[in-house]
């Protein structure tokens, strides 16, 4: 019940700052079946953080639970100086608008055009036809989500269906319809998973690009251990339902890391 | 160079496998069902043939056929239109409301079961009864004519596009609408959006096999006073004017034809 620990800011000294996140005491479990089992971490604003873990540890879950997009068990989310479990159904809307996520999978919506796929980020503040597509746009909303497009490249898609569109493409995409949303934190599942090395590597550099420019905070998971260590700040990693590691990155290893990453142990 | 040694050949299972009694007795009762029904209810041979010679009779109704009646072409070909009038605003105002019964209907986006399961319910019932029934309940209710006819068209239309909007609704995929429901979309934000789009292919072949089915189902309709050429046809079968009713049985065949190969012309661009 007690307030969780103040934020881990070992690079930064003394200098306390306001945490964007802070878990307690959180569980998660599945028809009587524990995936989580007691977290407690709390995450500085402007910071890029991973979050690792074995296939199954329960990442997707704890993100997922954070803008209750699956109900957590037990336990306190304080996100953006919000009580999220305590969020009514309106409020939890309008908290939701300002957490951007970028899935696995782009989920965009097929058969239309990329603009309109970007103006719908715009339906975190705005409801109507105006935000269901770009032909129905108002002329700022059109124009912002043009800047927004602008920022990953692909301005010059904007009619183009977006199923038409490359994977790497897509998930810009998908990026540009978060930023449209003007989010304040940014939770990313595995953002690179479907992607080519090369690409899903330019989308995470994407991403901490615009955590550094805006000064977002990034919750991300990759299953790459060398995107991990390249665009986090901090590493968090899960096993048995608890955080089992947590380090700046710049003191991790890889040889240590390993063990959280199934697929890359030895067979 | 494949020389089996026949050692290595396995046998084949064998061509029937083996029923258990309860499989025996279910074969047993479909055919008990199947003869039973054949003997009730099919016409008999000899009365069969008698009556199909009858037709070929000078004055039987095949050969009173030919050649067929096409003078009262005007006033019928009105009528066609009329038929055709009553399938495109029945059908119309099916497939409107069809939808939000459809979403109402879906696991999804029901905002409650007990929503989704009175609206299924009420699919089923409009798609159960036949649209002739409707359309008898309908000239109780709006009295003989057209109007009768639509709200027969309509009803059986929200039972049949209600049904495959919703299966399509519920098939589409589930990641772009829960996404729009994480940026914080309201639920008709996500319907429009991200559901409609996903699913106009499949909204669009629907509503084209509801309109053939509703051109089809139209021309039947007069014959229980709901409006449209049917009326006619039995008007031409009553009185015996045989040579008319063909006539009015070839322009009916045309526009259905017509409609079918329209709408599959159509299909064929959009999908
Ligand atoms: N909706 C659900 N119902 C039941 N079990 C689930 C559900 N979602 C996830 N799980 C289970 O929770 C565990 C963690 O899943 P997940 O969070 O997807 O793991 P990760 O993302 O770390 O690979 C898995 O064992 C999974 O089977
Ligand atoms: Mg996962």
């Amino acid at each position: 019940m007690n307030a969780p620990t103040a934020p881990q800011c070992s690079q930064a000294g003394s200098t306390y700052v306001e945490p964007v996140l802070v878990v307690g005491g959180f569980v998660k479990n599945f028809d009587g079946r524990l995936v989580l089992n007691g977290l407690d971490f709390a995450i500085a604003p402007g910071q890029s953080t991973a979050l690792i873990g074995a296939n199954g540890s329960g990442k997707s879950t704890l993100l997922k639970c954070l803008i209750r997009l699956i109900e957590p068990s037990a336990g306190q989310i304080q996100m953006l100086g919000r009580d999220v479990r305590a969020l009514s159904p309106r409020d939890l809307r309008a908290f939701r608008a300002q957490v951007g996520i970028v899935w696995q999978r782009h989920n965009l919506v097929p058969r239309l055009s990329v603009l309109s796929n970007v103006i719908h980020g715009v339906q975190s503040r705005l409801s109507g036809p105006r935000a269901w597509f770009q032909a129905l746009a108002p002329a700022d909303v059109r124009g912002e989500a043009m800047q927004c497009l602008d920022r990953v490249g692909l301005a010059d898609r904007a009619a183009t269906r977006v199923d038409s569109l490359s994977g790497g493409q897509q998930q810009r995409v998908a990026i540009a319809r978060m930023l449209m949303q003007r989010p304040a934190f940014i939770l990313a599942d595995e953002p690179d998973a479907s992607l080519d090395p090369q690409t899903g590597e330019e989308v995470m550099a994407l991403l901490l690009s615009l955590v550094r420019e805006k000064g977002l905070s990034l919750l991300m998971i990759s299953h790459r251990l060398e995107h991990t260590l390249e665009f986090s700040d901090r590493i968090l990693g899960l096993a048995k339902g608890r955080i089992a590691l947590d380090l700046p990155t710049s003191q991790a290893d890889a040889a240590s890391l390993r063990r959280f990453f199934d697929h890359q142990e030895p067979a | 160079m494949t020389t089996l040694s026949v050692s290595a050949v396995i046998s084949p299972p064998p061509r029937f496998s083996h029923r258990s009694l309860s499989e025996y007795v279910g074969i047993l009762l479909v055919l008990g069902l199947v003869t039973s029904s054949l003997m009730a209810t099919a016409p008999a041979l000899d009365k069969l043939s008698r009556g199909a010679a009858r037709l070929f009779a000078p004055s039987g109704m095949l050969t009173q056929m030919f050649p067929p009646d096409f003078s009262r072409i005007i006033p019928i070909g009105w009528k066609l239109l009329e038929t055709l009038q009553m399938a495109v605003a029945g059908c119309f105002l099916g497939l409107l409301l069809a939808i939000p019964f459809a979403i109402l209907a879906t696991d999804r986006l029901s905002p409650h079961p007990w929503v989704r399961n009175v609206a299924r319910a009420v699919i089923a019932l409009f798609r159960t009864v036949p649209d002739l029934i409707w359309a008898i309940i309908f000239i109780i209710i709006v009295g003989l004519g057209p109007a009768a006819g639509v709200m027969a068209i309509m009803v059986d239309k929200i039972g049949f596009a209600g049904r495959f909007f919703a299966e399509a609704m519920e098939e589409s995929d589930a990641g772009p609408q829960d996404a729009l429901r994480a940026i914080g979309a309201n639920r008709l934000g996500t319907i429009v959006s991200a559901v409609f789009p996903a699913c106009l292919p499949s909204f669009t072949a629907t509503s084209l096999f509801a309109l053939e089915k509703s051109v089809r189902g139209s021309a039947a309709l007069g014959l229980v006073g709901a409006g449209g050429i049917g009326v006619d046809l039995k008007v031409a079968f009553d009185l015996f004017n045989y040579d008319e009713a063909l006539a009015i049985i070839l322009m009916m065949l045309a526009l259905v034809i017509t409609v079918e190969q329209g709408s599959g012309w159509i299909r064929k661009k959009l999908i």
